[in-house]
């Protein structure tokens, strides 16, 4: 179990060099000369010394291997450069902005386990049922609808009709309702669906039918012995959803204007600001690998099968 | 009352219903140049915010422009291009992962580790990133979505070729003297389209959600040029006094996407196609 915790957070390190040559390539890829854009960023008339002063300051007139080796030295000193907007270095403006991401990011994924638990569990277990083909059809139009239009539609009917929830801003426990709602439905519709396919291929293992012929209580055995196995899918779902997630914040974020990471990105988008869309990717990309080394963390540890059957082919 | 809903939902009529529906729309929204009532950009301040008339049958926007008009161009837009994402993707993936299951060795180990690279974000954030770094535009975004994409028709394909190539029926029809043409048209295409009809539908609904979701970020569609996500984005400072300018092209995103989804759904039930989840 040891060597294959070790050997699982080895495997991360080539992902995130990817990530970081992804990085490095991309100012090459881009149409604008990032001093250019630095310089029309900061009204700077652009003259040749100038550029030139800049492009050395980036360094961009070494060759690319060092721009590499010098990107990954810098992540790892939480060094991204300086916004060419704000002139002041990208990490103290992103790490401030964090924290608002969290928040929403972390009460919807709250509120989708809490919906999409019970919800899959039941729909699972009460195949057919009423609340079965409620989960069903919630987890169909979930999945269809446009997060930037339902954040609209739920403003409309609960902000501007019923004057529930402020429309805008951040504060109170009130301001985080309405974007949690729009963020987790995605999730809840994937999760719930997730748990009730699981639940219903579970009823068919022959441990099912053991434990019942051992005389347990029906209860017993649904909430016990299945749930505990059936829930794994899903925490491999939240994982891999952790993407999905990141730029759902950005698009609730700009609907109810709330003061995240994910907004400052695309106003970097739109000022061609690249060290901080630069950054966005690397961390948005370390968050995904490092949640998904978790998940399969967690996983090993509720269904004890993964890491021997790992053990057993090495 | 809940079965009888369940039955036409998920019964027999669903590919039949939807590929109807989504036909119509498609044509209706290929001619738009030819059935739409009034000019999609053409501004008009006197006109601004009117009820819908016999002249614009679901009123106007805050610029006087007709909002069927809109919906209809806004559609081509967004369907059209949809379906060329698909197309060119799904030709790229097809060529290099045809090829790379096919050539093995080497080649194969570089596509495919390239290809787990791509995969192993996800996928917004790198099409986010390219868009940042191209600068906001519809061809930006496409070009964005066609680099990302590819990648997993390739995947797909390789499989395809991997496990077709050791199939005892292809060996067979080699055996008995089929042409290379027939074992392609007889053996390949029967296995390879089920699997690629379902992925090509649940993907056009993507596409459709993405390009819409760009649009409304304003990196995709630029103004005044109509499409369904800009129109949300244009429509979104009127929410108080008239918010039928979002609910319109929100409910046209949110009737295709559905339509495709089903579709899908239906199509891998017939089939047994697992879906990528």
């Amino acid at each position: 179990m040891g060597t294959f915790i070790i050997k699982r957070i080895m495997s991360i390190i080539p992902v995130f060099l990817l990530a970081a040559l992804l990085t490095t390539g991309m100012i090459h890829l881009s149409p604008v000369d990032p001093a250019e854009a630095y310089l029309t960023a900061a009204h700077i008339e652009p003259t040749d010394e100038i550029l030139a002063q800049k492009r050395h300051e980036f360094g961009l007139d070494q060759p690319f291997f060092m721009q590499y080796v010098n990107t990954i030295k810098k992540i790892c000193q939480l060094d991204f450069g300086i916004s060419y907007v704000s002139n002041k270095p990208v990490w103290d403006e992103v790490i401030h902005r964090i924290p608002a991401t969290l928040q929403l990011a972390l009460g919807s994924l709250f509120l989708a386990v809490l919906v999409s638990v019970p919800l899959g569990f039941f729909a699972g277990v009460k195949k057919n049922s009423a609340i079965d083909h409620f989960s069903r059809l919630l987890s169909f139009f979930g999945a269809s609808i446009p997060s930037f239009w339902l954040g609209y539609i739920l403003i409309f009917f609960f902000s501007v009709k019923m004057d529930l929830f402020p429309v805008e801003g951040i504060g109170t426990w009130q301001h985080l309702v309405l974007p949690s709602v729009t963020l987790a439905l995605p999730l809840i519709a994937m999760y719930t669906r997730l748990l009730r396919t699981s639940i219903l291929e579970n009823l068919q293992e022959p441990y099912v039918l053991f434990a019942r012929t051992r005389g347990i209580k029906e209860k017993t055995i649904m909430a016990k012995h299945i749930l505990r196995i059936a829930i794994s899918p899903m925490i491999t779902g939240l994982g891999m959803n952790l993407g999905k997630l990141l730029t759902g914040t950005i698009i609730v974020e700009t609907v109810f204007s709330w003061p995240g990471f994910g907004r400052y990105f695309i106003e970097a988008i739109f000022n061609r600001d690249i060290p901080i869309i630069q950054c966005y990717v690397l961390v948005a990309a370390s968050l995904f690998i490092l949640s998904n080394l978790m998940v399969d963390l967690i996983q090993m540890y509720i269904d004890p099968r993964i890491s021997r059957k790992e053990g057993q082919q090495r | 009352m809940i079965t009888s809903i369940r039955r036409i939902l998920i019964g027999q009529k669903v590919i039949p219903i939807c590929t109807i529906i989504l036909g119509i729309l498609f044509i209706i929204t290929m001619l738009a140049p030819l059935i739409a009532p009034n000019d999609p950009i053409a501004v008009n301040l006197a006109y601004k915010l009117q009820p819908p008339s016999w002249e614009f049958p679901l009123g106007t926007d805050h610029l006087g422009r007709c909002n069927l008009s809109r919906l209809l161009f806004g559609g081509r837009i967004s369907l059209g291009f949809a379906m060329l994402i698909f197309i060119s993707s799904l030709t790229i993936g097809l060529i290099i992962g045809t090829f790379s299951g096919y050539k093995g060795g080497w080649v194969d180990q570089v596509l495919m580790r390239f290809c787990d690279g791509v995969m192993a974000f996800p996928s917004l954030i790198l099409i986010l990133g390219l868009v940042g770094i191209f600068g906001p535009g519809l061809q930006q975004v496409i070009l964005a979505l066609m680099l990302v994409q590819w990648v997993y028709y390739a995947r797909m394909f390789r499989g395809m070729v991997l496990s077709l190539k050791e199939q005892n029926f292809i060996a067979a029809a080699k055996i008995s003297g089929s042409s290379q043409w027939k074992i392609i048209k007889n053996h390949i295409i029967p296995n390879v389209l089920p699997p690629l009809v379902v992925m090509g539908t649940l993907e056009m609904g993507w596409a459709i959600m993405d390009i819409s979701a760009m649009s409304f970020l304003g990196l995709g569609v630029q103004p005044p040029t109509p499409e369904w996500g800009a129109m949300i984005h244009e429509g979104k400072s009127y929410i108080r006094t008239n918010p039928e300018l979002m609910l319109y092209p929100g409910l046209m995103i949110m009737l295709v996407i559905v339509t495709f989804n089903l579709l899908g759904e239906a199509l891998s039930e017939r089939y047994g196609v697992k879906r990528r989840s």
